[in-house]
């Protein structure tokens, strides 16, 4: 029950800030699609705790920081092995494990994984990522393990 | 004030047009298809946040910089999901680095149930 | 600096479908579609505010999501038989 008030504040709120009209037609209409959407989220039983991970919300903000910077980082490094030509890459397929005991602290392992140029997970089995890194230094910066301790700190 | 955001806002936007370039001139360089994805994703992270970050900032209004934040957040999860989908769905059907420089041609057989 | 910019955007989206055309794998064409919608949503962003019209961007979102769509509906099919070029050519 928690869960569909969240769902449906959501909602609310997305609405809201989309439209920008406040007539009682506009309103109405919001009203029935939320409505039909909540309904066949319930029929598809996707409500649950992973589709709203609210017991991590708080640790986030703090994560997502430390995130963008990666992000940024990697980014001027692939440009300018783009700029550099094919000489200077070395791609290379790599196998690394990760320590999240959670489904949900994996998934968000592997799509900050992709998130950040230069590396992409193709596989996931267990506890075994298949990564393909663009360079041989992002494979070490993976293989040192800053990530995987941030994700792992998320999750408890 | 006013000339420090708009300079603000130019830097971003030619910030974001360089990085899209580069991508752009990435997956046209690199040898096989697992590189060019890392070209692709320089597009679809930091370039497309820098360019939405410039219009925000070119436009100071409530509701269209909601919507420019909602572009972006959209595009920030969707590009991993589908770079992942694409590079397992090629790695499930053996397209390992050795025969993906043959011409589809020879790789796919017409289809007939 | 936003023309410049539209500029660059419809330069990349050259390259996307050069890229595209060239192929040599059917993946690199997907890759290629889908970084060029991708940059789309970026251009009709840029449009609407070249042209004054930021009520664009309610387009741009719905594009974002038809991109992802259609992606990875094309991918869903990458178990049919038609995508298995190295299995089929083992029989």
């Amino acid at each position: 029950m928690r869960h569909t008030i969240i769902l449906s504040l959501t909602l609310v709120t997305f609405w809201l800030l989309n439209s920008g009209h406040n007539t009682t037609l506009m309103l109405s209409l919001g009203m029935i699609s939320i409505v039909f959407v909540i309904y066949i989220a319930h029929r598809m039983d996707v409500v649950d705790h992973e589709s709203q991970p609210m017991h991590l919300t708080l640790k986030l903000p703090g994560f997502y920081a430390w995130l963008n910077k990666e992000i940024i980082l990697a980014n001027f490094l692939v440009v300018k092995h783009i700029w550099l030509g094919n000489k200077s890459i070395s791609p290379a397929f790599t196998t690394i494990t990760a320590s999240q005991k959670t489904d949900i602290g994996k998934v968000i392992y592997a799509n900050s994984i992709t998130l950040t140029p230069g590396t992409v997970t193709v596989n996931l089995q267990g506890d075994q990522f298949m990564v393909h890194a663009l360079l041989q230094e992002s494979i070490k910066e993976l293989k040192a393990g800053e990530m995987d301790r941030r994700v792992a700190q998320l999750e408890n | 004030m006013d000339t420090f955001i708009n300079i603000s806002s130019s830097v971003f936007l030619l910030t974001g047009s360089f990085l899209c370039i580069s991508g752009g001139v990435g997956i046209l360089r690199f040898p096989d298809f697992y590189t060019r994805m890392h070209a692709v994703g320089v597009t679809e992270t930091l370039a497309t946040a820098m360019i939405l970050i410039g219009l925000m900032l070119h436009n100071p209004d409530f509701f269209v910089d909601i919507k420019l934040m909602i572009i972006l957040i959209m595009s920030l999860f969707i590009s991993p999901t589908a770079s992942h989908a694409l590079a397992s769905a090629a790695m499930r059907n053996d397209f390992s680095q050795k025969n993906n420089e043959k011409p589809d041609s020879e790789q796919v057989k017409p289809w007939n149930p | 600096m936003l023309i410049a910019a539209t500029l660059a955007i419809l330069i990349v989206m050259v390259m996307a479908i050069t890229r595209g055309i060239m192929g040599p794998t059917l993946y690199d064409r997907i890759l290629a579609v889908n970084m060029f919608g991708t940059k789309t949503v970026l251009l009709i962003s840029l449009l609407g505010f070249v042209m004054g019209r930021p009520e664009f961007l309610d387009i741009a979102i719905v594009y974002a999501l038809i991109n992802f769509i259609s992606v990875i509906g094309v991918l869903r099919y990458s178990d049919s038989s038609i995508f298995k070029h190295s299995n089929q050519q083992k029989k």
